[in-house]
C-alpha cells in the first residue's frame, strides 16, 4: 500500500484510502513511542529539512521528534522574517537547500500556497506544516487519529469546531478529513470568526456553544489567536469566554459523553476553562504524543514511496 | 515616402464608415481613399492588407510604464515597443512611478523621452503630491506641460474631502479624475473573498470595498459636477452604480481590463502570482455583469493597467508578490477572442471602447481615416489563430497569465507619426 500523491500539502481532495494508511501506520508507530527504545532505521541516510518561515515550537519539535525517532539526518532552518525583507528570495534559499541533496522538506509560511510553490521548484517530497491560513495536514490527521483511538471510528460521528474557524489553518484541514472519513462535521463560532461559503462543502454553522457541546461527540476547540488580530473580530476576550467558552458547568450540563480536542497552546480562561483543559474530557496531552506517531507515519509513508 | 493598403476594409464608428477599398499614405499623411492610379501603385511600397481591418489607432489609457524610477522593469521606450506591437498608437501612463508624475518637470520629461516614438504617451499626472491623498497636485502647471488626467492610481484618494478639493479644483480643465476604487481598510488580502480564498486561506478583500468607493465618487461627482472616471472596474456592484449614474447625468465613465472579463478567482488555485492583481480577479457573476456592462454602454473603455513587474519581484510567496501583470500585447487579442468572437461585442464596438472612447475622454483629438488626415491606424487581422509566447513580448517584464493561450484576432500592422510597425519592426514611411 502507498500514498496517491508524493507531497502532503493539504487534506483537501486526499483519498480516504490515503487518510487510512496515514492513520494505521501511525497506529504501529504509536506502539513504538511506548518502546524503551523508541527508534526505527526506517529512514536511515535521507535527509530531511524543516523550514520554518514562521515561529512554531510544537510543530517543529514534533517533527524533528519523529525525524529521529525514524533515524533520519535532520536540518532545521528557522527564521522569521520574511524574504522581502532579507537579501535572499525564497527561492533561492530552497535552491541552496535542495543543492545540498535533500530528500523531503518540512515547510511552514505565513503564506498560503508555498508548499504548493515547493512543488514547482524543488524534486523533494514536501510536506506542509502549516501555510498562512490554509492548512496544517498533519495536525488534521493527528487530531483524526486522536478522536478514532477513543471512540473507535471517525465515520457517522458529529465533530464541531469552536471558535475563530474563518482564520484557522486547523479548522480547513480538520473539515477536509473528518468529511472524507464520513464524519459530520460542524463550526461553532461568532459571525465575523465563520469563513464565507463554508456551508457548501457541507458543513453546518451554528452560533452557541450550548448546542454545540450538547449536540456533538466531539468538540475540537481553536485558539483565540490575538497574534491573527482577533481582537477586532470579538469585542473582548472576557466575552468570548462568557458565550463561547467551554466549561465544566456547560458540559456537565449538556454532555457528559463530550470529548474535547484543542491543538494548542491553550489560553485558558478563553476558549477553554483551566478545569476542562485538565480535566477528564479532554485528551489534548494525548493530541501531542499521537502528533509524533503521525508525523513518523507520513514521513515514512513519503520517505519510502518509489 | 508612398505606401498603400490594399483593399483594406476601412471602419470607423465615428465617422460611419464601413467600406473595401485602397488607401494611400503620403509622408504620413493619408492622400487618397480609392481611385488609385497605376502610377501610384509603381510609385509606392504596396501592402496586401485583403481581410484586414484598418481602424483609428488603437489607444490604451491605463499603463504603467515605470519609467522614472524602475527602468528595470519598463521604460517609456520598451513599453512604448510593446504598445506598438500590441497594436496601439497611443498610451496615457499612470503616475506611480518615482518620483511621482507630480511636477511639470516630471511630464515634460516622460513627453521629451517619447517624443521620436510611434506610439504617442500622454502622462496622467498624480491628483495628490506624492499621490498621499494629502495636498492638491500642481495642476495649473501640470495641465499646461501636457497631463491629460488626474489619478492617484495605485491607491484611492484617501479622504473624502480631497476628493472634494481635487474635484473642485481640477473642474477649471475639465479633465477626468481617474480613481482606483478600494477601500484601503478592506484592501488588505492576496485575492477576492469568497468561497476559493476560503479554500485558499489567503487573505481576501470583498466586493464591497471597491463598491463603497464607486458610491463615494459618484456621489461627488454628482455634488462637484466634476468627471469622475472609475478605473479597473472589478465587481457586480460597481457596474449596477455606474449604470444608475449615467442614467442620472452624473459624469461618470468607466474601463475594465481584459483579465477582469476573461479569468477569475478560481485561477488562483494554482497560487500562480501572476493571477494576482489588484483589485483582484473576481467571479463569474461579475465577469458577467462586466459583460453586460461593456454591450449596454455602462462601461466605455477597455484598458490593459499594463504592470511590468520583475521576475524576482513577481516569483514570490503569494500573498508577499506584487499586484499586477503586462497586458500591452495581449489586449487586442483578448478582445477579440473575448468579446468580439463570443458576440459580446460588435466590432464597431470594440473599436469604440478601445480606440475612439478613451480619446474622448481624455480629450484628444480622435484619428480620422480621410483624406488630408494624418495617418494614425490599427490594421487587425480578425481570424489569425495565434499562441502567446511570453518571450517574444516587447515588454521588458514577461508576468503575464495568458502565456501559451490560444487566441484569434489580432494586430498586424500599426502607422503613425510617420512610421509603421509591420512583421516585428519599425519602418520610416
Amino acid at each position: 500500500m502507498s500514498l496517491s500523491n508524493r507531497h502532503l500539502l493539504g487534506l483537501y481532495g486526499v483519498p480516504k484510502e490515503d487518510i487510512q494508511l496515514i492513520l494505521d501506520t501511525a497506529t504501529t508507530f504509536r506502539e513504538v513511542l511506548e518502546r524503551p527504545i523508541k527508534k526505527v532505521p526506517t529512514l536511515q541516510g535521507k535527509t530531511i529539512v524543516n523550514l520554518f518561515y514562521e515561529n512554531s515550537t510544537r510543530t517543529r519539535i514534533s517533527f524533528e521528534l519523529a525525524q529521529k525517532r525514524l533515524s533520519a539526518d535532520t536540518i532545521n532552518f528557522s527564521t522569521s522574517t520574511s524574504s522581502t525583507k532579507k537579501g535572499e528570495t525564497f527561492k533561492d534559499t530552497v535552491r541552496n537547500i535542495e543543492a545540498m541533496k535533500v530528500d523531503m522538506i518540512v515547510v511552514r509560511h505565513q503564506s498560503a500556497g508555498v508548499p504548493q510553490y515547493l512543488t514547482r521548484i524543488s524534486k523533494a517530497n514536501i510536506i506542509n506544516a502549516g501555510d498562512g491560513i490554509h492548512e496544517h495536514p498533519t495536525q488534521g490527521l493527528l487530531d483524526m487519529y486522536s478522536i478514532r483511538e477513543r471512540l473507535g471510528r471517525l465515520e457517522g460521528l458529529k465533530v464541531c469546531i469552536v471558535g475563530d474557524v474563518a482564520h484557522s489553518r486547523v479548522a480547513l484541514s480538520n473539515i477536509f478529513g473528518l468529511k472524507a472519513m464520513g464524519a459530520q462535521v460542524t463550526v461553532c463560532g461568532p459571525t465575523t470568526m465563520i469563513p464565507i461559503g463554508i456551508e457548501s462543502l457541507g458543513v453546518k454553522v451554528i452560533h452557541s456553544i450550548d448546542d454545540a457541546i450538547a449536540n456533538n461527540d466531539v468538540l475540537n476547540v481553536l485558539r483565540i489567536q490575538l497574534e491573527r488580530n482577533a481582537g477586532v473580530r470579538i469585542p473582548s476576550l472576557r466575552e468570548y469566554h462568557q458565550y463561547f467558552g467551554v466549561t465544566t458547568e456547560r458540559i456537565e450540563k449538556y454532555n457528559r459523553d463530550i470529548l474535547i480536542l484543542h491543538p494548542g497552546p491553550i489560553n485558558r480562561g478563553v476558549e477553554l476553562s483551566s478545569e476542562v483543559a485538565d480535566g477528564p474530557y479532554q485528551v489534548i496531552l494525548d493530541q501531542v504524543t499521537n502528533g509524533v506517531a503521525i508525523r513518523m507515519a507520513v514521513l515514512y509513508l513519503l520517505g519510502t514511496m518509489h | 515616402m508612398k505606401i498603400i493598403l490594399k483593399q483594406v476594409r476601412l471602419l470607423n464608428p465615428e465617422q460611419k464608415l464601413d467600406k473595401k477599398d485602397d488607401l494611400l499614405i503620403e509622408n504620413g499623411v493619408i492622400k487618397k481613399i480609392g481611385g488609385l492610379t497605376e502610377t501610384d501603385f509603381k510609385s509606392s511600397k504596396v501592402f496586401e492588407f485583403e481581410n484586414k481591418i484598418c481602424i483609428p489607432g488603437l489607444f490604451d489609457m491605463h499603463v504603467h510604464l515605470r519609467e522614472p524610477g524602475r527602468e528595470d522593469e519598463e521604460t517609456i521606450e520598451t513599453g512604448s515597443n510593446a504598445a506598438a506591437a500590441g497594436g496601439f498608437t497611443g498610451v496615457a501612463c499612470m503616475p506611480n512611478t518615482n518620483p511621482d508624475i507630480d511636477s511639470a518637470e516630471i511630464v515634460r520629461f516622460i513627453k521629451e523621452k517619447s517624443k521620436n516614438h510611434l506610439v504617442n504617451v500622454y502622462p496622467v499626472a498624480a491628483a495628490t503630491l506624492n499621490r498621499k491623498g494629502e495636498a492638491l497636485s500642481p495642476m495649473f502647471e501640470l495641465v499646461e506641460s501636457g497631463a491629460v488626467a488626474f489619478s492617484d492610481d495605485g491607491t484611492v484618494i484617501k479622504t473624502a474631502a480631497v476628493l472634494r478639493s481635487v474635484m473642485e479644483y481640477s473642474k477649471m480643465f475639465d479633465t477626468p479624475i481617474i480613481e482606483h476604487c478600494e477601500d484601503d481598510s478592506l484592501s488588505d488580502g492576496a485575492m477576492n473573498e469568497g468561497l476559493t480564498s476560503t479554500l485558499l486561506g489567503l487573505p481576501a478583500i470583498p466586493n464591497v470595498a471597491e463598491d463603497l468607493i464607486v458610491a463615494r465618487d459618484i456621489m461627488m461627482a454628482e455634488f462637484i459636477g466634476a468627471r469622475i472616471h472609475i478605473a479597473h472596474i472589478s465587481t457586480k456592484g460597481a457596474v449596477d452604480l455606474v449604470r444608475q449614474a449615467k442614467k442620472k447625468g452624473i459624469k461618470v465613465t468607466a474601463e475594465v481590463t481584459p483579465h477582469h472579463f476573461t479569468l477569475t478567482d478560481d485561477n488562483i488555485k494554482s497560487f500562480d502570482t501572476n493571477y494576482k492583481m489588484s483589485p483582484p480577479l473576481r467571479t463569474r457573476a461579475d465577469i458577467d455583469a462586466i459583460i453586460e456592462g461593456l454591450k449596454d454602454g455602462t462601461i466605455d473603455v477597455i484598458a490593459s493597467d499594463h504592470a511590468p513587474h520583475s521576475i524576482e519581484e513577481k516569483e514570490m510567496e503569494f500573498i508577499y508578490a506584487p499586484n499586477g501583470i503586462v497586458g500591452l500585447e495581449t489586449t487586442p487579442g483578448l478582445v477579440l477572442s473575448e468579446l468580439v468572437h463570443k458576440k459580446h461585442l460588435t466590432l464597431e464596438q470594440a473599436v469604440e471602447k478601445f480606440s475612439i472612447n478613451p480619446r474622448k475622454i481624455l480629450k484628444i483629438s480622435i484619428p480620422g481615416i480621410k483624406e488630408g488626415e494624418k495617418a494614425d491606424l490599427t490594421i487587425l487581422d480578425e481570424d489569425s489563430i495565434w499562441t502567446v509566447d511570453i518571450s517574444k513580448f516587447k515588454s521588458k517584464s514577461k508576468n503575464s497569465p495568458f502565456d501559451k493561450r490560444l487566441m484569434t484576432g489580432r494586430s498586424v500592422a500599426v502607422i503613425n507619426n510617420n512610421k509603421m510597425f509591420y512583421e516585428d519592426k519599425f519602418i520610416e514611411i
